[in-house]
């Protein structure tokens, strides 16, 4: 069972009491209708899946509830970190550094 | 390569089973194919045989970065089935099903296809209506797959409790007899014995790192932990790690990898006749051969590729399965796994040509591979040779995610009202 | 007492004799005793039959990872478990133990044919035939090798223990209480820091309870290790014993279940059997020790063959002599201080046989003193004996070349092959491995967790070493916790560190293809059948273990691995990490079902959510149907009554004078803020602009694939306020889909959303009478199409209660419904009840509610809606606000497929025979074609109905909208039924009952 910081409460916890919620900055077109069907199809199908750092969203479902995004290691499913929502993504080299 | 029989088998026990021959032998890899295929499952390694046996082309390579077999294959539940929904479905499993039932005289390679049957227990209003949608459509499918009452569940399986007191009380199931399990890796051996007869090199330990285009984006071959090998077509069977090998070629596919975790019990005496699979408290259960009882879970909410899995689901898979099977209390899990699956946005499978001339791509099978195994093998092994997907497996594109065309088999048993 | 229990040894109380039966013959042990040890005392050997050849087996180990003696064990009627381990279970007066895959007798088992078969039943074998004909394998070959297979008999009865689980978070857990372990205990149980050692034996100590000869710091082993638990226990460290740390998960969450009763002879009340302990340390220190490997020569499974490390336990720590004249072989030197205990407890040691050409003088010394025979340079080639071993066959190895057999007599055959450091939950952290060529073995090396290794599980022997490594682990973590350990040093006399080599199979000069020299005994793998996987083309240590099934025995490998591995690369000519280890997996050893159920069994299995009314319903004779989480009452029968008779009566009463219905299950958000009309706008499919506040508006919501997920009336109450109501089934997920749009994509938007599922119950009345019956109730709101039409909304007061009041209809009746606070519900029911008899009101269920809804047309999303259906296909694109710029999918549904022609779209069917048609049914033009035949649709919903005259079914059907008045056929099994296309509304199309 993962451990989990939320960024919002800033405690760690377990995993039970988090949702998955896929692969993060995907942002939704402003415009949806002016947008081509491959580019619609990119917007809802089409996932990154990486083996390595992934770049994700997680819900604190039964906690504060909020939508917070996340760095994850897809081989060893360590956190390398939690961040708000909206906030930019951050640098991996400097996260990998750290977690070293 | 020796031809098996009881005859063979009792000549080499007489003389001291010293005169076995390799299954397949270990050839270095050559310079050039014309196919290579990535990823020697039963999937990619059954390709590789029908590629080889039904369209005559033996210059063909299957390179894995492990050993065969080594990785889905050889760690799921087994089940296989084709009671599915949609046309498309029931045809594409429906074939696996008839290959299955020939297969181990094909191959000469007993692969314990057992018939078993397989019923899927309906536990809710809901249920009920979602299954006799099911039956009747496969009915017209020709797909075998019938009604059974909560009393006639219970007489095909008879540990399976009928309290109507249950949490989840049985209100009957949907039946297909002529489903049932397979041994996981005599499959893959089989194939990969068949294939190598044929003259297909299997590699094993030889990770394909990149897919290499020329300049004008046509395909030149794949480099690989062994260098460089030159390829006319190239097919991906990677299961979890297609996208990771697709991305190389810039081919971006609606995949996510999961962790899917499965578990057996301590071996004992016959009990359990058939496989049972419940959706509506996410287990399936089967007993092997050997005895074990075989029991699969869903999928961990999280993408992942470490194999490890979580144990809150154990604990729920297990609870659902003694919720249903209240006996099994006592026994004991042996060992349980994980494994990685390549999901669909709608769980179906692609099997279809790419973007870039000369690559194919397998994937998407999420947690129903191995029952494909043979079907989507022959499927992918015409659509290769010929470029262009064989009828049975031309719905499962990549385009559909971009028309909406779906063939989703969830979807369809659906949200609850 | 037999004379194999010698008097003043082992830890057992020869003051309290303990009865038991094993194979209906009563035994005499002693408190203390394992099933193994109690049978060895008494001279037996024979527990078990092996899983192949149905060989003879005893006990070749005396702990968790015995492969031979499994036996099952019963209290009672329904507590019975087989494959349990003798050499772990405890004996309790009234067990009863029994031998498990043999027919008729352990002693005689018409299974042994298999062995003088043994040629035939060579690795693979069945891989390569029962293929002819091809009928036979469902029928003949697959039942005889499953009823072959399989060693004990599965519990036939419901387990009527309970088990339980718990959560323990502390600092450092120690796993594993021997030397190394206590001492890790010791240093890092300081400053407050929660230390947790725990061990699946029934007592701690580890090695030392095997090993009472050592001093420690001045004192024998045992009076040290008394006094160090209670230091420990006076420190604050929580010991756990009989707790076997199971499994390994991320981030230090560590599996352990604890045995409760299964050593009692009463079981306490409200106590469980086991239970589950889900650890979260911060630091781990795996202190698992070290496992005895077999020698790998024919006949090396006798019962009287075991571990020399086994007896060494049996006789010091139960006081058994397993055996008067053993005979050791050994490759190690722990096997000859076995040799020497046994002596010295009696025993006449037959020989030493060593494989090694050079012994310490110091062990050569003490066999002299003893008067023990030592063979160095021996091999060992065979024994004999059918049901306990009677002779061992050996030979002098010079240059390799293997010598002139001769035979020693024994009745005991003791084996070392050396020691594997136990490597399991290392392993389970995905932690890496390295070969170590010294010590022949698998080392640990990395790991992603916050783990450290200590004593004989990283290759160090002998006590001493372990009490240092383990203190200067323990003494790490809390330095990696910030704390100084505690500084320790001890001293141990007469210690006992040894070294030894690591062999495949034994040099023999027996024909090897024949020889059955055992590495996996419960599977009955043999040298050769490794050896043949490997001819075969078996090139990778997984591939040689799933082929011969070396490693998947109850013991998972414990036993075989190594020895297997070695084997296999010689036979590759490769080194052992070329060929690999396979992983090991959780659990550790063999765990019960039920300790992974935990509580959640029975009515726990999942929660049952039950609204304020349930009670009443229940009362009332309802027949409950799950929804979700949720029981609803599906219908209320009468006496005598089937459900369509009820179901007919209560529609019937509905639509003549009046019906309640518990509608307290619909999921409800409350939407609020600036911006809620704009969230509203985006998120579902409608315009809520010019909705006037006090009026209500079916709601629908799509996925932005442009599918339908869900729907509902929704209620503004004020400019900035919605009420809105959900599908039972569906409340979490479309609050949770919101609060993602919200969240993630429109965090600018001011709007805040909460769940108020649980703060209302809803009672809907129904029926021409409804607004007659509930006037009187309602204060604040008059019940008149002109004060409160169809689709309005207010708060106001019912039956005295503070109430939301919607006048909405889900019938195609006047309807309302009646919102209050959760915990009035009942009130409320029954006022309406009460208030309702005059007018001859029903109580309804789900059931009446959907045909009175189909009657209408009114969809159910997840019954005429799947995943698959878009608005338009159910034929409610009339709920789509078309000048909307956007909302979540719009884009979606203008996707190719989604407005290709040809669409299966929602209709109504009428049958020409006026017979009920079968939800789920499938639909076809052409009735006359062969399977597989086109369909073209399927039946979602099919009712009897009383006020249409004839049962009636919705339907989605290819380009359905288009063919109104079309017949289709619906072929069954016995017979194929026509049915003409209609509109999917039946009942009152001008909707002119909605009318006060």
């Amino acid at each position: 069972m993962l451990l989990i910081h939320c960024p919002y409460c800033d405690e760690t916890l377990p995993e039970v009491e988090f949702t998955y919620a896929g692969q993060a900055h995907v942002v939704r077109p402003a415009d949806p209708s002016s947008t081509s069907d491959s580019e619609w199809e990119a917007f809802l199908f089409l996932r990154e899946n990486p083996k390595g750092a992934h770049y994700e969203r997680w819900r604190h479902l039964h906690g504060c509830g909020r939508f917070f995004n996340a760095v994850r290691d897809t081989v060893s499913d360590r956190f390398l970190t939690t961040y708000a929502a909206g906030a930019p993504r951050p640098d991996l080299s400097d996260l990998i550094e750290r977690a070293k | 390569m020796t031809h098996f029989s009881a005859f063979s088998l009792l000549k080499n026990a007489l003389t001291g089973n010293r005169n076995w021959t390799e299954q397949w032998p270990d050839p270095e890899p050559k310079a050039e194919y014309d196919v290579i295929i990535v990823g020697a499952g039963g999937h990619g390694l059954g390709a590789a045989y029908y590629l080889a046996r039904e369209h005559g082309i033996t210059n063909v390579a299957v390179l894995d970065k492990g050993w065969l077999g080594g990785g889905n294959t050889g760690r799921n539940t087994t089940i296989i089935r084709s009671n599915y929904l949609y046309d498309e479905s029931a045809r594409l499993y429906d074939h696996a099903v008839d290959l299955w039932e020939g297969l181990s005289q094909e191959l000469n390679y007993n692969v314990m296809f057992s018939r078993r049957g397989v019923l899927m227990l309906a536990h809710t209003v809901h249920d009920v209506q979602s299954f006799k949608r099911h039956i009747h459509a496969n009915r017209l499918n020709g797909v075998d797959n019938r009604w059974l009452t909560p009393k006639e569940c219970k007489a095909y399986c008879p540990p399976l409790s009928i309290s109507p007191d249950a949490r989840y009380p049985v209100l009957g199931g949907a039946l297909q007899e002529r489903a049932g399990t397979a041994r996981h890796d005599a499959v893959a051996w089989g194939y990969a014995r068949g294939a190598a007869k044929r003259g297909v090199d299997i590699i094993q330990n030889c990770a394909v790192t990149a897919i290499r285009r020329h300049p004008d984006g046509s395909l030149a071959g794949v480099e690989t932990t062994r260098g460089f090998i030159k390829a006319k077509k190239v097919g991906v069977s990677a299961a979890g790690h297609t996208s990771v090998v697709m991305q190389t070629a810039d081919v971006r596919l609606p995949l996510e990898s999961f962790p899917l975790q499965a578990l057996v019990s301590e071996p004992v005496k016959p009990v359990f006749p058939c496989v049972v699979m419940s959706n509506a408290v996410h287990a399936y259960i089967s007993q092997s051969d050997k005895g074990e009882l075989v029991i699969g879970s869903g999928t961990d909410q999280y993408t992942s590729y470490s194999q490890r899995g979580g144990l809150p689901l154990i604990e729920h898979t297990v609870a659902a399965i003694t919720e249903i099977f209240p006996i099994f209390n006592r026994m004991r899990m042996l060992r349980k796994w994980g494994g990685i699956v390549d999901v669909t946005p709608d769980r179906s499978a692609i099997i279809s040509k790419t973007p870039v001339g000369g690559l194919y791509v397998n994937c998407g099978w999420g947690t129903g591979g191995f029952k494909a195994t043979p079907g989507a093998a022959h499927t992918f092994a015409w659509t290769i040779a010929k470029d262009e997907p064989h009828p049975i497996n031309a719905p499962f594109t990549m385009e559909r995610f971009r028309t909406g065309r779906l063939i989703d088999e969830a979807a369809a048993a659906a949200v609850a009202h | 007492m037999s004379g194999f229990r010698i008097p003043g040894k082992g830890r057992v109380d020869p003051a309290t004799p303990v009865s038991f039966r094993f194979d209906g013959r009563k035994v005499r042990g002693l408190r203390g005793d394992t099933v193994a040890s109690a049978l060895l005392a008494n001279g037996i050997h024979l527990m078990g039959r092996s899983f192949k050849y149905h060989r003879p087996r005893g006990p070749v180990a005396a702990g968790s990872e015995e492969p031979n003696a499994l036996i099952g064990t019963r209290r009672g009627p329904g507590r019975y478990e087989p494959n349990t381990r003798a050499t772990v279970q405890e004996i309790w007066p009234g067990l009863e133990a029994t031998s498990q895959n043999k027919y008729p007798s352990l002693k005689w088992d018409i299974g042994a044919v298999n062995d003088a078969a043994y040629m035939l039943f060579s690795a693979g074998f069945y891989y390569k035939t029962f293929m002819w004909p091809r009928s036979f394998w469902d029928r003949v070959y697959e039942p005889f090798i499953r009823a072959a297979a399989g060693l004990g008999v599965s519990p036939s009865r419901e387990d009527p223990d309970s088990y339980a689980s718990r959560y323990l978070h502390c600092d450092v857990l120690i796993v594993g209480a021997g030397p190394a372990g206590l001492a890790a205990a010791r240093a890092a149980a300081v400053d407050g820091l929660r230390v947790v050692l725990v061990d699946e034996n029934a007592e701690a100590g580890g090695t030392l309870l095997s090993e009472p000869q050592a001093r420690i710091d001045g004192r024998s082993a045992w009076d040290w290790l008394s006094a160090e638990l209670a230091a420990l226990k006076a420190n604050g460290v929580r010991i756990m014993t009989r707790t076997t740390a199971i499994g390994y998960y991320h981030q230090n969450m560590i599996g352990m279940v604890e045995k409760l009763t299964d050593h009692l002879p009463d079981l306490p009340a409200d106590t469980p059997r086991e239970r589950m302990w889900r650890v979260r340390a911060k630091q781990v220190v795996l202190a698992q020790g070290a496992l005895e490997k077999p020698l790998v020569f024919h006949g090396n499974d006798r019962p009287g063959v075991m571990l020399a490390g086994a007896a060494q336990t049996y006789l010091n720590r139960y006081g058994v002599l397993v055996g008067r004249q053993p005979a050791i072989v050994t490759s190690h030197d722990s096997a000859w201080y076995a040799a020497f205990d046994l002596a010295d407890a009696g025993a006449r040691v037959q020989a030493i046989v060593d494989t090694r050409a050079d012994v310490r003088a110091e062990l050569l010394a003490e066999a002299e003193a003893r008067g023990i025979k030592v063979k160095l340079s021996h091999t060992a080639t065979a024994t004999s004996g059918r049901l306990r071993v009677k002779s061992l066959r050996v030979n002098p190895v010079r240059d390799g070349k293997v010598g002139t057999p001769y035979t020693i007599h024994c009745d005991t055959v003791l084996m070392s092959g050396g020691w594997t450091p136990s490597l399991h939950l290392f392993s389970h952290t995905r932690g890496s491995l390295a070969w170590d060529d010294d010590l022949t073995t698998f080392l640990p090396k990395d790991t992603p967790e916050e783990c450290v290794i200590a004593g004989a599980s990283r290759g160090l022997w002998g006590i001493e070493a372990a009490l240092t490594d383990g203190a200067d682990k323990g003494r790490a973590v809390a330095a990696a916790l910030g704390k100084a350990g505690t500084e320790t040093a001890h001293v141990v006399e007469a210690d006992r560190p040894g070294t030894g080599t690591s062999e495949k199979e034994l040099p023999t000069d027996l024909d090897p293809s024949r020889a059955k020299a055992f590495v996996d005994y419960q599977n009955d793998v043999t040298a050769k059948d490794l050896r043949l996987a490997v001819r075969e083309g078996m090139r990778s240590i997984e591939h040689v273990k799933r082929y011969t099934t070396n490693g998947m025995a109850t013991d998972q490998g414990k036993m075989s691995n190594i020895n297997g591995l070695n084997i296999a690369a010689d036979a590759l000519g490769k080194k052992q990490p070329q060929v690999g280890l396979t992983t090991f997996r959780p659990p550790y050893t063999p765990t019960s079902f039920g300790a992974f159920a935990g509580y959640h069994r029975g009515a726990h299995f999942e929660v049952t959510r039950k609204t304020q009314i349930d009670a009443w319903a229940e009362e009332h004779g309802a027949v409950f149907e799950p929804v979700g989480q949720w029981r609803r009452a599906r219908y209320f029968p009468k006496p005598g009554e089937d459900m369509d008779s009820a179901v007919r009566r209560e529609c019937v009463a509905t639509r003549a004078s009046v019906g309640m219905f518990d509608a307290s299950t619909l999921g409800k958000i409350e939407v609020v803020g600036p911006d809620a009309v704009e969230f509203m706008n985006r998120m579902y499919t409608n315009p809520w602009t010019k909705l006037a506040p006090g009026r209500c508006r079916y709601g629908l919501l799509c996925g932005d694939d442009g599918f339908i997920r869900d729907d509902g009336v929704i209620g503004r109450l004020s400019q900035d306020r919605f009420h809105v109501t959900t599908t039972t089934g569906g409340a979490a997920r479309v609050l949770n889909m919101m609060e993602d749009y919200r969240q993630t994509e429109w965090p600018d938007l001011q709007v805040w959303l909460t769940s108020t599922t649980e703060q209302w119950a809803t009672v809907a009345v129904n029926g021409p009478n409804a607004a007659k019956l509930l006037a009187p109730l309602v204060e604040g709101v008059e019940l008149t199409d002109d004060a409160f039409p169809h689709m309005s909304c207010a708060e106001c007061t019912v039956a005295g209660m503070p109430a939301r009041l919607f006048r909405i209809s889900f019938t195609g009746e006047i309807g309302f419904e009646i919102n209050v606070p959760t915990p009035m519900g009942r009130k409320l029911w029954e006022a309406v009840w009460q208030a309702g008899q005059p007018f001859g009101i029903v109580p309804y269920g789900t059931e009446t509610m959907h045909v009175l809804r189909a009657e209408k047309g009114y969809i159910v999303v997840g019954q005429d809606t799947d995943g698959t259906v878009t608005p338009h296909d159910a034929g409610i694109g009339w709920a789509i606000g078309k000048t909307k710029p956007d909302f979540v999918g719009k884009r979606g549904m203008a996707r190719p497929d989604l407005v290709a022609k040809g669409r299966k779209q929602l209709v109504g069917l009428l049958t020409e025979d006026r017979s009920r048609l079968e939800e789920g049914a499938q639909i076809v033009f052409d009735p006359a074609q062969k399977v597989p035949m086109k369909m073209v649709g399927h039946v979602t919903s099919s009712y009897l109905s009383d006020a249409v005259g004839r049962p009636i079914a919705l339907a989605l059907v290819e380009g359905g909208q288009d063919r109104m008045g079309e017949t289709v056929h619906i072929p069954m099994p016995d017979r194929t039924i026509a049915a003409t296309i209609t509109s999917s509304v039946f009942l009152d199309p001008d909707n002119a009952r909605l009318k006060i």
